[in-house]
């Protein structure tokens, strides 16, 4: 197999379209399967699974896991595992609930402006703090990670319960409330914006990545295929604001902000969602977690470690902080889920984010990343939350009932895991 | 060999009175050998004899009990694979440790990435250079995106030897190069071991073939659990003299004279 293409059968092979393209089959197989789950689940509901305002509950619904999938990635592919997430996430959200309802309104007084703020830090901090003492024991403590993180799904979640006394803390502040979803969106003209902005960025990628090819004299892609990808990118993101605008806020919502200014609410006003603050937070995660992946030392090492950790220390990396820095990161992550999962549910109880591990591992698995190590990626990721997401919210529509649900997912987790490694198989790729 | 070796000089490396024991076994005990500019030193022994150990304590894998180590009369402290390649030491292991899941120019980079003014990889340069480099040592090397898992032996043998040719080794450490190669690909890595040795690079070479060894190498040191058994010039000596250095752990020759 190898030596056929050292020897070099002097012309190229004529290329195929896709190949021409460039793109990741496993991506485009990715998407295809989400088109196919979106589209049945369209024609199932009469149209109800594809109406905005699903998309929009759907897309909110899938941030929290989503950012902490991208973490469980780094995490994977140094070859170890995090089952402690959901737990973390319990405890930043507890230590924040307390902060911003029960120490700092008594401090400073109720709605003070650096209530949220203050809250924020706080529980990145904790859960930055918490992701390194598990990254400790595990990279220089030597003890296995499944065990670090098992011990600290049942440390975390019940520290979290004696933190709050076991008590639901609500309402939370209302500079907090606007970090889950519906409360919290841009409106239209923002929307547009960030979406402008995206859209340069995806030009600038494409052609800065074709410019430096050319510089160093390798092979391009010829200029329709960058042309096509680049539109069909664009296209997407227009595509998706579009639709985020198309679901306009409620009357009575309306009607209650406008008297919330002394204002009546005119005749046949009504404004769109737009892009809700916690879906641009994944966004923004997602392009930081997709450059430290792709263009950074400790990106590159996180990899490099999980191929071969010997060979990484070999060449001077020290895998031990790696191991700190991987899960203190993820920790930083789980904290920033607890924003936006408290956020959404708009209280903090003692089962928030009870099983998100399990979601958030599947996630990650079900999107590419392999629990050997070595390989995986944030969009992957991403699209795994997205497709999980989907799948229980249009089973709930057409009324599978909850088990059968779980019964679904499990299965599509598993199977998605053996299409690839058929996948591999054929390819023969490792 | 034929090149005369200067050994008049401040030696490359020496390595005084190495000791390591790991758990009570004393896996080196007081060994004593040097490298001269343009040398190629064998180190030969049984499984076990030491040889690898004493060079991973060059290399910064290991860390020695006690001994001094002093690259051109200078002593150094090696306390970390880091270390040993800031003092120019490169090694190139048995195992090949490349990682399989990244590409050549990544491994070829590894831990001394090139980077852009915004501190990011720069991917697209590394790449070229790796190209460059490529073309000189082994001109059939094309698959430079896929994952060295793709390549066959002696392509991962070029890219591990490619590291310590780039970035500029003065002192190059390589067991067992050729273990895992077949035959055309064992003589490239013996050209290869003369073209660096002509330039002046000091080279510790560690195998099992004591007929490569003979042609390869100015003077061969032989271990025998953990300790050093002698070391001799190859025109002094025989095949089976080193064997039996290897074997009973005594040089015949010398007894007798």
């Amino acid at each position: 197999m190898t030596d056929a293409a050292d020897t070099g059968s002097g012309l190229a092979p004529r290329r195929g379209f896709l190949s021409q393209l460039e793109i990741d089959l496993r991506l485009l197989g990715m998407i295809g399967a989400f088109a196919l789950l979106c589209v049945a689940f369209g024609v199932y509901t009469g149209g109800t699974f594809l109406t905005p305002r699903n998309i929009f509950n759907i897309t909110i619904q899938t941030v929290s896991v989503a950012i902490m999938a991208t973490g469980m990635v780094f995490v994977i592919v140094t070859r170890n595992i995090d089952l402690s997430v959901g737990s973390v996430l319990a405890m930043c959200s507890a230590v924040m609930a307390v902060v911003q309802a029960r120490w700092l309104p008594g401090a400073v007084g109720l709605g003070h402006p650096m209530i949220a703020p203050v809250t924020i830090l706080t529980g990145l901090a904790v859960g930055t703090a918490i992701g390194a003492f598990h990254g400790w024991l595990t990279g220089y403590q030597g003890i296995p990670s499944f065990i670090v993180t098992l011990g600290g799904l049942l440390v975390w979640r019940n520290v979290s319960w004696y933190t709050t006394s076991g008590q639901t803390v609500a309402p939370l502040d209302q500079t907090i409330l606007l970090f889950g979803g519906a409360e919290g969106t841009l409106g239209p003209t923002w929307s547009w914006v960030v979406a402008a902005l995206l859209s340069l960025g995806v030009v600038w990628v494409i052609w800065s990545g074709r410019a430096s090819k050319t510089a160093h004299g390798f092979p391009v892609k010829p200029l329709w295929a960058e042309g096509a990808l680049t539109l069909v990118l664009v296209g997407a993101i227009l595509g998706f604001i579009a639709i985020l605008n198309a679901y306009p806020v409620p009357e009575a919502k309306l009607r209650r902000l406008f008297e919330a200014r002394g204002l009546t609410l005119p005749e046949g006003y009504t404004v769109g969602h737009g892009l809700p603050i916690s879906v641009l937070i994944l966004i923004l995660v997602a392009v930081v977690m997709t450059v430290i992946a792709r263009k950074t030392r400790f990106g590159r090492y996180i990899y490099a470690t999980g191929g071969n950790p010997e060979a990484a220390a070999l060449s001077g990396i020290n895998t031990r902080w790696l191991t700190v820095k991987v899960f203190a990161l993820m920790g930083f992550l789980a904290g920033l889920s607890a924003l936006v999962a408290q956020s959404r549910l708009q209280s903090h109880a003692n089962d928030i984010g009870t099983l998100d591990e399990l979601r958030v591992i599947a996630a990650a698995v079900i999107g590419g990343t392999a629990l050997a190590g070595g390989v995986g990626t944030i969009w992957g990721a991403i699209l795994g939350a997205l497709i999980m997401q989907s799948l229980q919210s249009g089973m709930g529509m057409v009324g599978v009932d909850t088990p059968f649900q779980n019964i679904v997912v499990g299965l599509v987790l598993i199977g998605a895991v053996w299409i690839d490694i058929v996948y591999r198989k054929r390819l023969g790729v490792r | 060999m034929a090149s005369e070796v200067n050994r008049t000089g401040t030696p490359l490396v020496e390595m005084r009175d190495i000791r390591i024991a790991f758990g009570g076994v004393r896996a080196v005990d007081g060994v004593s050998i040097d490298l001269y500019p343009g040398e190629v030193v064998g180190l030969l022994g049984h499984n076990g004899a030491g040889k690898s150990t004493l060079i991973k304590i060059l290399s910064g894998a290991y860390q020695m009990d006690s001994g001094e180590i002093r690259i051109n009369g200078t002593p150094v402290e090696i306390r970390s694979p880091r270390d040993a390649r800031a003092a120019g030491i490169e090694t190139i292991y048995q195992t090949l440790a490349l990682a399989d899941n990244l590409d050549a120019a990544s491994n070829l980079f590894l831990g001394r990435e090139i980077r852009t003014r915004l501190g990011l990889v720069d991917d697209a340069r590394m790449e070229a250079e790796t190209k460059k480099i490529m073309a000189r040592l082994n001109p059939n090397f094309r698959k430079l995106k896929e994952p060295v898992s793709a390549l066959s032996g002696g392509q991962r043998q070029s890219v591990a030897i490619a590291r310590a040719v780039y970035f500029n080794a003065r002192i190059l450490i390589m067991d067992e190069p050729t273990a895992a190669l077949g035959v055309h690909e064992t003589a490239m890595v013996a050209d290869l071991i003369k073209e660096l040795k002509a330039q002046g690079l000091g080279i510790f070479l560690i195998s099992h073939d004591t007929r490569e060894m003979m042609e390869l190498c100015d003077r061969v040191s032989v271990m025998k659990n953990g300790k050093l058994v002698g070391t001799e010039r190859v025109e002094d000596v025989t095949e089976d003299d080193i064997l039996s250095m290897i074997i009973l752990g005594r040089n015949p020759r010398r007894e007798a004279a």
